[in-house]
């Protein structure tokens, strides 16, 4: 069975259709990319899959596990195994980083019938993963994503995805606005958590970040459908002649199958 | 004036009633205070909305009530009926049942050389019998403005008992060396329905009155609690304390409100600081109908500090006014006012944030921010700065913001496995903990930690779908504003 299963998805937000039709299928230990222009739904689609509630699903189903996600609250499927890198994350002031995650783990293994983790046993575990993300320590305690600098939020995203250990991560362009340095351990943070029980969707729209975490498929997505799939080498492809070429092809191909 | 005569009566009855009990046992100094201070009170009577001060409080329903004080069917409280409101570890427990000291429920350990925790009346009995606690007669009603503030007034009218606290010169009172911490003075005041036996039970009014003087390069921590027991008949707590606090001094002060719901909750803090002072002022408001809180500090000497930190949590239909008079006598002070109310349902939240700099205060620098957080449509905040500055070479701020819980954040908390109410709660915790960060570490601390905690989970349960769900358009409510002049 396929750990993720999209058929023919359709979603809106405020009366406009973003995702027109999606079919993706994802197994365990593979690394999907989504590549595509400006508005073309990639986010849209990394949100409907972590849940949130403001983009309407208008039509189609995605099972999880062989569970249906869209039945699913964001923190009920982020107990079953969904993780999303935000692209924007959020500041929280008044909460701290450590104290944040520490919640967020023992919430999803409590739901998974485990016992809580206390801070003894959280924070050697916490300390070693800021360390693989080249983190200083002192942003243990200071309040979630709260005056950290672009790709210290990013850095941020990777150290909770380390810690809450999902089956299924989504990067929703975390390579965005990342200086090369800070790009190379967000990538080895990532490539740490490839192993063949996870699987994962980056969401980008360069190429540079595939060079880094190499992907097995490479799907376009251009106004709210998938134009093409392909190997890596779709990206490299991509990256030669832009998107314009992708929506031109499409644009031809269109009325033909119509 | 007219329209208020009819109410007026029932407080002349029971002012009758008083001053006939207390006859005998009256120094004149007293009496004289007394009826100076009720008949101030006719003459004023109770403030209306047309009354600047007054403007966003409402106080039909305090005024059209008849309240009654309460004699002789006091509720037999045992020292087990408090457990809900026991601070672990405080220095001294002084309870109040119905306004009057009771013996039976406080505990006055050993205390340093020179420091008095004892009841106003007996402290004032003794200063009629014997040469007498030089402190109640020197401060006294010294610095409680009675003309213009009728609950002043009408508290100084039915003076009768309260907490008197005097900490000697140089005495850090409940501090333990090193340990950066230090144990309280609780004062718990209790409003009772009376005994079960008593016929119909009336509403029954309380005036605690409370004096703290803290001596020269002093230390103390105190909290005034109020708290309801039983059922739910309406009362009236019209508390005044006056707190001296000598040069070099440092005081930490909390006001607790969480009685029930049928309370009217009046209370003035008048805080007269000396040179170089330090006193710092926590309000927690999370009970009562209506809750006027007034706290009024005078930086009278050089180089005092004041740090005014409040937090109020209203639901339902309550309607909490926090008022604050900081006044700037003198050059090279500095006062902060922070504070944050926390709004839900049709609740009703007043931040009325005064600051008086008088002419000779120079190099005055003074601060104030009021941020609120309104969980439902139908809450309410009123929030007025009102600077008077007649110096010209000061430094004052204010601000205020109004915002919502925010959907994103919501929903991060959420996306990382945490569900809504336990999310909803976090937020909530952290915009109160800029509050509860203000506070020193100790007893008092964890005390006033419990309290809003107890508060804020009531609070996270979920709410009227209307007002919270993501697909609702999202209304900007945020506002800032910050001035300097």
């Amino acid at each position: 069975m396929s750990l993720l299963q999209i058929r023919n998805l359709h979603a809106q937000v405020g009366g406009h259709e973003i995702l027109k039709g999606i079919d993706l299928t994802v197994n365990a230990g593979e690394v999907h990319s989504i590549m595509g222009p400006n508005g073309s739904g990639k986010s849209t689609l990394a949100q409907v899959l972590s849940r949130h509630q403001a983009f309407e699903v208008t039509g189609g189903e995605i099972l999880f596990n062989g569970k249906d996600l869209l039945a699913m609250k964001p923190e009920e499927a982020a107990c079953e195994g969904v993780f999303m890198a935000f692209q924007y994350p959020v500041e929280i002031p008044g909460i701290g980083n450590a104290y944040f995650v520490r919640t967020a783990l023992n919430a999803i293994r409590k739901y998974r019938g485990l016992d809580e983790l206390d801070a003894m046993d959280f924070l050697p575990l916490y300390r070693e993963k800021m360390r693989l993300l080249d983190m200083d320590e002192k942003f243990m305690n200071r309040s979630v994503n709260e005056g950290f600098s672009g790709g210290e939020k990013k850095r941020n995203e990777i150290l909770q995805m380390a810690m809450l250990e999902p089956r299924l991560a989504i990067l929703d362009e975390t390579d965005s606005g990342l200086d090369i340095d800070a790009l190379r351990i967000v990538a080895q943070g990532v490539n740490v958590m490839r192993s063949p029980e996870r699987a994962m969707i980056v969401v980008t729209h360069y190429q540079r970040l595939l060079n880094y975490i190499a992907p097995d498929f490479v799907h376009v997505l251009v106004d709210g459908r998938i134009l093409r799939s392909g190997g890596p080498e779709l990206a490299l492809e991509l990256e030669d002649k832009g998107y314009g070429w992708i929506e031109t092809e499409a644009g031809q191909i269109a009325p033909a199958s119509a | 004036m007219a329209v208020q005569t009819a109410q007026l009566e029932s407080y002349l009855e029971s002012f009758t009633d008083f001053t006939r009990a207390h006859a005998s046992a009256t120094p004149d100094w007293l009496r004289t205070l007394r009826e100076e201070a009720f008949v101030r009170f006719c003459e004023v009577g109770f403030p209306t909305t047309r009354d600047e001060d007054w403007r966003f409080t409402n106080l039909s329903a305090l005024v059209r009530t008849p309240f009654r004080l309460v004699r002789g069917n006091r509720a037999a409280l045992a020292v087990s009926d408090l457990a809900p409101w026991i601070i672990e570890n405080a220095l001294a427990r002084l309870v109040f049942v119905d306004g009057l000291f009771a013996p039976a429920l406080s505990t006055i350990g050993s205390l340093p050389n020179g420091v008095v925790v004892d009841s106003l009346a007996s402290e004032i009995a003794r200063q009629n019998t014997a040469n007498g606690a030089a402190a109640v007669a020197k401060h006294l009603g010294r610095y409680l403005d009675t003309r213009r503030d009728p609950f002043c007034a009408l508290n100084t009218a039915f003076l009768e008992d309260g907490a008197f606290v005097h900490v000697a010169r140089g005495v850090a009172l409940g501090a333990e060396l090193g340990a950066g911490i230090a144990r309280p003075i609780h004062l718990l005041f209790v409003s009772t329905a009376g005994s079960e036996s008593a016929p119909s039970p009336t509403p029954s009014m309380t005036h605690p009155r409370n004096l703290i003087v803290v001596e020269e390069e002093a230390q103390a921590t105190i909290v005034e609690d109020y708290v309801s027991f039983g059922a739910e008949i309406p009362a009236f707590s019209n508390a005044a304390t006056e707190l001296v606090a000598r040069g070099n001094s440092t005081v930490e002060h909390f006001m607790v409100e969480r009685e029930h719901l049928q309370s009217f909750n009046f209370s003035t803090l008048r805080i007269e600081q000396a040179r170089s002072a330090n006193v710092v002022s926590h309000s927690l408001l999370s009970g009562g109908a209506l809750v006027r809180n007034n706290v009024h500090p005078v930086l009278a000497g050089e180089g005092g500090e004041c740090l005014i930190n409040g937090l109020f949590v209203g639901s339902g239909r309550q309607h909490l006014d926090n008022y604050m008079l900081v006044e700037h006598a003198s050059p090279h002070c500095a006062s902060r006012q922070f504070y944050n109310g926390i709004l839900d349902q049709r609740a009703h939240g007043v931040f009325h944030g005064r600051i008086i700099v008088h002419k000779d205060a120079q190099k005055t620098d003074a601060k104030q921010t009021n941020r609120n957080l309104l969980l439902a449509d139908d809450a309410q905040i009123d929030t007025k700065p009102q600077l008077e500055i007649y110096a010209d070479d000061v430094k004052c701020t204010h601000g205020a913001t109004i915002g919502q819980i925010e959907d994103n954040a919501l929903f991060y908390l959420r996306a990382r496995g945490i569900g809504e109410i336990e999310a909803r709660r976090l937020l909530l915790e952290a915009f109160a903990g800029e509050c509860l960060g203000r506070i020193k570490p100790g007893a008092a601390h964890d005390y006033a930690h419990s309290v809003v905690e107890a508060r804020l989970v009531s609070l996270a349960a979920p709410a009227p779908a209307s007002s919270l769900t993501a697909e609702s358009p999202e209304r900007n409510l945020d506002s800032h504003w910050e001035e300097v002049g």
